[in-house]
């Protein structure tokens, strides 16, 4: 419960000391400081035409190249100079490679006993026939996590600097949206019909497979969102917006991020404290195999497809 | 195969260069767009596919068109008509 004080009670506490120091009401050295406005700038008309001859005879003689040997030798200077600088850091980079060990050596540092690790035991403790995906997602995971929660920061950064506050705003701009590009084009519009189906089926493909051969959850999201994109190019914003706005985007990185987490989480404590995981990982080459894999790879679609077209939405309609 | 693999090479070193160089904007992004496409062929000879599908579908794909909707934003694509309309 608040009781209200007095002025004069209310001055010796501390939010109001704090209060005044944030205004900068009160200075620590100064003391009591009074805000004044700013003087109107005046200028009167000598001054003003003089400053215009000073501004004048400045450019004239700083450009004036054949009287003023100062810029002739800072350009001789600033050539050689540049050039030097060229070959110095040309120089040190052919070093630096020459450097590096060769290609494909069998004896690299890089070929040490944590690869040998992840091919030989890869499958028997992922339960992923891609060693690859194995590795990410299992091995690695945490890394993957954060770069999930990258990808939906870059998301929330866009919207914030690009969509549009106002909602007249946003209507005009929406009605103003296709005058650069020829509306319900014909050829666009069969081709995308044909083609939109097969993306999106050959996305969710990747990403189902993503344990038993090339592809995964970020390749997978990658193709969907340029589906999307496709489609939404050929039919425009309203029948996109049917199915896919800005709330549904909202709620589907919500619900794959938050599922990622609480799957890793839970992998992360029975692995850190020796329990035995109650998840199977299933014969390996099986589409329901390899544990949390799947359902991980699932999560990392979902997020990278819709960051994608978010993307690609903000760019199309949002602000200046 | 080995020619087959200078040649890609030899086709990345040139975009890289022509990208570098090319006035056009517009120019610049389809010269990426083909170094990448040439990227993910490579990907697949060093036989890494899951490297290959995703350098496909970002970036000869995604980041293409998020370049192309950039210029259009900020009216770097002239079109036919207003070129000739200023060179009038």
């Amino acid at each position: 419960m608040s009781k209200k004080l007095t002025e004069e009670q209310y001055r010796k506490t501390f939010s109001f000391r704090f209060r005044q120091w944030l205004d900068g009401t009160k200075d620590p050295y100064l003391g009591e400081v009074e805000m004044k406005k700013q003087k109107p700038f005046v200028e009167d008309a000598q001054t003003a035409a003089h400053r215009i001859q000073d501004e004048k005879e400045v450019e004239e003689r700083a450009y004036d190249l054949e009287h003023n040997a100062e810029v002739r030798i800072f350009n001789r200077i600033y050539r050689v100079f540049a050039v030097a600088f060229c070959i110095f850091l040309v120089t040190m980079l052919l070093i630096g490679v020459s450097d590096l060990p060769t290609f494909g050596d069998a004896h690299n540092p890089a070929n040490n006993e944590v690869a040998e690790r992840y091919i030989e035991k890869g499958l028997e403790e992922t339960g992923a026939v891609n060693i690859v995906t194995g590795m990410i997602l299992d091995y690695r995971a945490f890394d993957t996590l954060g770069e999930s929660h990258v990808l939906f920061i870059a998301t929330c950064t866009v919207l914030i600097l690009l969509r549009l506050d106002r909602k007249e705003d946003r209507e005009a701009n929406e009605a103003d949206d296709r005058t650069h590009e020829p509306k319900n084009d014909v050829i666009l519009q069969t081709v995308a019909r044909i083609l939109f189906p097969p993306i999106i089926i050959f996305g969710i493909y990747i990403i189902l497979a993503g344990h038993l051969g090339p592809g995964g959850g970020f390749s997978g999201g990658a193709v969907i969102g340029a589906g999307l994109i496709l489609y939404l190019n050929a039919f425009g914003f309203a029948k996109t917006e049917k199915f896919f706005t800005a709330k549904t985007y909202k709620v589907m990185s919500f619900a794959a991020l938050a599922c990622y987490s609480l799957a890793k989480s839970y992998s992360f404590y029975t692995g850190a404290n020796h329990i035995e995981s109650v998840i199977p990982l299933g014969t390996p080459g099986a589409i329901l195999s390899s544990g949390l894999i799947l359902i991980l790879n699932i999560c990392v679609g979902v997020v990278v497809a819709g960051t994608m077209y978010t993307f690609y939405c903000m760019f199309r309609k949002g602000g200046h | 195969m080995t020619i087959f693999f200078a040649i890609l090479l030899l086709f990345l070193i040139i975009c890289a260069i022509a990208a570098s160089f090319s006035k056009s904007l517009l120019n610049t992004i389809l010269i990426f767009m083909s170094y990448s496409l040439v990227m993910s062929v490579i990907w697949i000879l060093l036989e890494s596919p899951d490297l290959a599908i995703t350098e496909a579908a970002v970036g000869a794909g995604v980041t293409t068109v998020l370049f192309l909707v950039t210029l259009k934003k900020i009216h770097a694509i002239i079109r036919e008509e207003q070129k000739e309309e200023e060179n009038e």
